[in-house]
């Protein structure tokens, strides 16, 4: 029941805003080249559908690329940051550093480097990914009970077991929220790559409607960004309950 | 096996812990280590197992010095520590899952499962089991190891007064079937006389000197009300224990 009201609530404030929205646009007579109704946002979604959704495949392609390559290179990267200190040391700084470099500044700079392929948007998704999937997954091996390890290596594990053994599946659970986090941005981390130079994806449809007026098509792709973000957080909400099982479990 | 140990060395820091502890176990006997809090008896149970790096000092199993301790003793902690991602067989085999013979300890522990009393838990999350059936898995999960020397480090230490009772209950009531040497670390007087045959009182840094006392009367003698009745040993291990600290 508490549940149940938990999901209504929103879905009720939604509802009354989206209300409020479409009758202030019909009660003003608002051009729709200054503020679409949600109703249009409909439509339009309904009438470009396909269109939509061949831009969608793409920017979703290159954030599971993405998302894959930061899950590959920072639980390689915080094995080694947990196994060799001065490791930790000397990458964690630059790590947060890199974090505050905007990427609207470096999407471009990829281009010049790597052209209008995939690469550059693939990079862009793994520059927002890779920080939170790293951070969460190396913060998780450094709380793992000293006592496990210590329980293991008096069982004969040596140095390097002691990771599949203990200190990565002790390190699921907050490996996950990093990477539900991460997930979350890599529509957009897509979506900013192929906004500065791209032939196809939501980025690109995005800009070119921007540029034509069409602000019904904008906020269309607005609600897919939208979607396809939710999408991501969910699917990875999901895997936890497959990885996981013992969790739901618990007393 | 036969465990001998002479000059056992650890400090930490510049704070010294142990300093030339010397002690040995016979083979089959089970012998009980009590002394003050601070002593350092988990460090020895540490030092032996590897997890601790001595100073100094020798360890002999059947009179060869053993160098690397990685599964030398088949150790027991004092929390049971499974893993809650495994279910309690995947659990009990972690020695073998270590040393690559997963299947073939499977078997031997499905075995065991009826006299651990933990039969139809195999496929169970430790999540779902009472503070003693993790225990009995905990030790399970030891009494796999090949190892013929147990290091039991206040294995029932976490558990309630009622538990630990019926979990010393049943451990005496393994003893012969174990057949294995065992090293009890514990702070529970009763616990090591209901259970040992020796027990060794150890004495704080500097002066790591250890006093012993036997427990004589036969295993299968030992019930709950022999072990009312031993006020005299009682009284004396008090009075070992009090000399010890003075001693500092």
């Amino acid at each position: 029941m508490e549940n149940c009201k938990d999901k209504l609530i929103p879905a009720g404030v939604i509802g009354v805003l989206l209300l409020l929205w479409e009758g202030a646009v019909r009660l003003f007579d608002i051009p729709l080249y200054v503020l679409p109704s949600p109703l249009a946002v409909v439509e339009r979604m309904v009438a470009e559908r396909s269109v939509l959704t061949a831009h969608s495949l793409v920017t979703v392609g290159e954030a599971l690329g993405g998302i894959f390559i930061s899950l590959v290179l920072a639980m390689a990267l915080g094995m080694l940051m947990d196994a060799f200190s001065l490791i930790r040391r000397g990458l964690y700084p630059v790590l947060v550093v890199t974090q505050t470099v905007p990427m609207i500044v470096l999407a471009p700079i990829l281009i010049i480097y790597m052209g209008f392929g995939l690469a550059p948007k693939i990079l862009t998704v793994v520059l927002m990914c890779f920080f939170p999937i790293a951070v969460s997954f190396t913060d998780g091996m450094g709380q793992v009970d000293e006592e496990y390890v210590n329980l293991v290596r008096s069982f004969g594990a040596g140095r390097w077991k002691i990771y599949p053994l203990v200190k990565i599946p002790a390190a699921v659970p907050s490996l996950l929220s990093g990477l539900k986090v991460a997930a979350t941005y890599s529509i957009t981390g897509a979506v900013v790559g192929e906004w500065i130079g791209a032939q196809q994806g939501l980025g690109y449809y995005l800009i070119r409607v921007k540029n034509g007026y069409m602000l019904d098509k904008v906020f269309a792709a607005v609600v897919v960004i939208i979607f396809l973000s939710l999408c991501m957080n969910g699917f990875i909400t999901l895997l936890g309950r497959i990885v996981l099982p013992y969790a739901g479990k618990q007393k | 096996m036969k465990l001998e140990i002479t000059g056992l060395t650890f400090s930490y820091g510049t704070k010294s812990i142990i300093s030339g502890l010397d002690f040995s176990l016979e083979e089959g006997e089970f012998v009980s280590i009590l002394g003050p809090s601070g002593c350092g008896k988990s460090t020895v149970l540490k030092l032996l197992t590897g997890v601790l790096k001595a100073d100094g000092g020798s360890v002999f199993l059947d009179g060869k010095e053993v160098k690397d301790r990685g599964a030398c003793f088949a150790y027991m902690p004092q929390n049971d520590l499974l893993f809650p991602w495994k279910n309690i067989l995947d659990n009990v085999c972690l020695y073998g899952r270590i040393h690559g013979q997963q299947e073939q300890m499977k078997a031997e522990a499905m075995a065991r499962f009826p006299i651990f009393g933990l039969e139809g838990y195999e496929k169970a999350y430790p999540s779902a089991l009472s503070g003693g059936m993790r225990q009995r898995a905990a030790f399970l999960r030891t009494s796999l190891m090949p190892a013929s020397v147990m290091l039991l480090d206040e294995p029932f230490g976490a558990l309630d007064v009622i538990t630990r009772g019926q979990m010393q209950d049943w451990l005496l009531s393994m003893r012969e079937s174990l057949n294995r040497t065992v090293l009890l670390v514990t702070h529970d007087m009763d616990e090591a006389i209901y259970l040992s045959d020796r027990i060794l009182i150890m004495g704080q840094a500097p002066s790591s000197s250890v006093r012993q006392i036997l427990v004589e009367e036969p295993q299968a003698n030992r019930t709950r009300d022999w072990l009312y009745g031993q006020s005299s040993l009682r009284r004396q291990i008090y009075h070992e224990i009090s000399r010890m600290g003075e001693a500092l």
